[in-house]
């Protein structure tokens, strides 16, 4: 199988010697939906700058499909396409020409620049809106502009970075249809989020970045599968003054009305409800309280957190 | 990238920069065309004919050649320097930076963007002259490779000067107490002849006092200067601003972390 991105010991230390990245290298093989994470400040927006050519890098190697980010830099940039985080198109020009104008950059005709801008605006939605000044689309909109104008070359290569922020509901499951529609049809996706439930529905592979280290770099399947203890919250039927001994679980009262249990990833469940069941508790209904990745990274942080830097 | 779709991008980058000036005429357009009648009206009309002839011609028709290239040097400087740090300030020089443009091109669309600024002016004013006085160009290929390579000089110093700014004021510092100054004082209104010979061997450290007396030498074939050493010194600056634009954009100074 084809990489679609390698980086190898990538380094960056800012000019006021903050070291952002220390050593990274990482793999995405071609098709995959990629998800990297990390806590606020781990070095992911460094990494995809660097990736993107929006940053300098201090040391180490890049290549997109092999073609390598120093010495191949056209090729390289051609295979990708970048939705960053900050909208960052000229807000007095209109949505078609905005498109239109990337993929000039490309060296695509303007023509030709035309019937993709006209494919994708119709896509993402557009359409209607590509004589509008881009100043005065809704954030959404502007997200979506953003898509548009990071596909109108044609990249095998995707890069999103917090693409659903701020964006409704509605909209992010429309968007995530969309990019996974893309990605069936071949297009390698590189995303990063803060909604790990978006991480954990839209992407097979992930690795977790913190503090310039990437400190998991594996499947979503067995990344979850490491998953050990899962905290349930369980609405009760009427009040409770005093917490049931629930023998083996960790339950804790967190209103007279609602009981949060953390459960063993080998206890399963009926023991517990079956305790709860003698002890004269009705359950009304049930949640987990964080989703399982929510839970896994929270860990996976943490763990780096405490232990002592290198 | 090869050479169509180089071209490609250059003239991509081009149309956008001329849609914007265009697109906002009554800031770009307009302004120098006011400023440079009320030139011709109270310095040449009013004032020039108490002053008689300069260089063997009218007042009128001597300044004529200075305030066009005036408008030129202004208008070029100022197009790209507003436009390039618009482009840094809202971050859409990041639509660039991602995609497989050479520096040399990016360099390239937003110097022929000013140039094509300047010389958009450079015509309004030019016409504008007509109305106060006749102008017969003396030597045509001076005059369009002097008013030329003026405004690239010029366009690639307001490159510089958008790479460096990071704030509003920082774009308005050069024009308003560097090249202000030394336009004014670069022969526009007067020949250097008329000064003492301290300040006319000051006045010939002045770079626009070489570009405005090789276009006037176009027009009227009268310049203080030797046309060789203009042409000369023109050429030395826009092969220092160049390499020295290049290496900014290679080091990604000011537009990458």
């Amino acid at each position: 199988m084809t990489v679609a991105l390698a980086i190898d010991q990538l380094r960056k230390t800012y000019g006021n010697g903050f070291e952002a990245l220390k050593g990274i290298s990482l793999e995405v093989q071609e098709g995959d939906f990629f998800a990297l994470l990390g806590p606020n400040g781990a070095g992911k927006s460094t990494t995809l700058g660097i990736v993107s050519s929006l940053v300098n890098k201090s040391s180490g190697r890049v290549s997109i499909f092999g073609h390598d980010l120093e010495t191949d830099i056209a090729r390289a940039k051609m295979q990708l396409g970048v939705v960053p985080q900050e909208f960052n198109f000229n807000n007095f020009e209109k949505v078609l020409d905005i498109v239109v104008t990337q993929a000039g950059y490309y060296g695509i005709p303007r023509r030709q620049g035309l019937e993709r801008a006209e494919f994708y605006l119709k896509k993402l939605g557009l359409w209607d809106k590509r004589n509008v000044s881009a100043r005065m689309l809704s954030g959404g909109m502007k997200r979506r502009l953003m898509i548009a104008r990071a596909l109108v070359h044609e990249p095998r290569m995707l890069i999103l970075d917090e693409p659903t922020a701020g964006v409704d509901i509605e909209l992010r499951r429309s968007m995530w249809s969309f990019l996974r529609e893309i990605n069936s049809k071949g297009t390698t996706i590189i995303l990063t989020t803060h909604y790990l439930e978006e991480a954990e529905s839209l992407c097979r592979n992930i690795a977790i970045i913190d503090r310039g280290e990437i400190i998991q770099n594996t499947s979503m399947r067995s990344l979850l599968q490491k998953l050990n203890t899962e905290t349930f919250i369980l609405d009760l039927q009427s009040d409770v003054e005093q917490l049931p001994a629930l023998n083996g679980y960790r339950p804790r009262l967190t209103a007279p009305r609602t009981l949060e249990v953390e459960v063993d990833k080998e206890q399963g469940l009926n023991n517990l409800f079956a305790q709860l069941e003698a002890s004269g508790l009705k359950v009304v209904s049930m949640r987990n309280k964080a989703n399982r990745l929510e839970e896994l990274f929270v860990s996976l942080v943490d763990k780096n957190l405490n232990q002592e830097p290198a | 990238m090869n050479n169509q779709l180089l071209w490609t991008a250059f003239w991509t980058i081009l149309v956008k920069e001329v849609r914007r000036f265009t697109r906002i005429w009554v800031q770009t357009l307009l302004p120098p065309a006011i400023t440079m009648t009320l030139y011709f009206i109270i310095f040449g009309n009013l004032i020039g004919s108490r002053i008689g002839e300069m260089g063997g011609f009218g007042y009128m028709e001597y300044i004529a050649p200075g305030l066009i290239m005036m408008s030129v040097i202004t208008n070029s400087y100022g197009n790209v320097v507003s436009s390039f740090f618009g482009t840094k300030f809202q971050r859409h020089v990041e639509e660039l930076l991602v995609a497989p443009v050479p520096n040399w091109v990016i360099l390239a669309g937003f110097v022929f963007g000013g140039v094509a600024r300047g010389l958009a002016v450079g015509l309004i004013v030019t016409l504008l002259s007509l109305f106060f006085t006749k102008l017969h160009v003396h030597h045509l290929l001076i005059t369009i490779s002097t008013v030329f390579l003026t405004a690239v000089v010029f366009s690639l110093g307001g490159f510089i000067n958008a790479i460096y700014a990071n704030s509003f004021d920082d774009i308005s510092i050069v024009p308003t107490f560097i090249l202000t100054p030394l336009t004014y004082l670069g022969g526009v209104f007067y020949s250097i002849s008329l000064l003492p010979g301290f300040w006319q061997g000051v006045s010939q450290l002045n770079p626009i006092l070489y570009m405005v007396n090789s276009f006037r030498y176009g027009i009227l074939g009268v310049s203080d200067i030797h046309i060789g050493i203009a042409f000369t010194m023109i050429l030395i600056f826009i092969g220092l601003l160049t390499a020295f634009s290049l290496h900014l954009l290679n080091t990604g100074k000011g537009i990458r972390s």
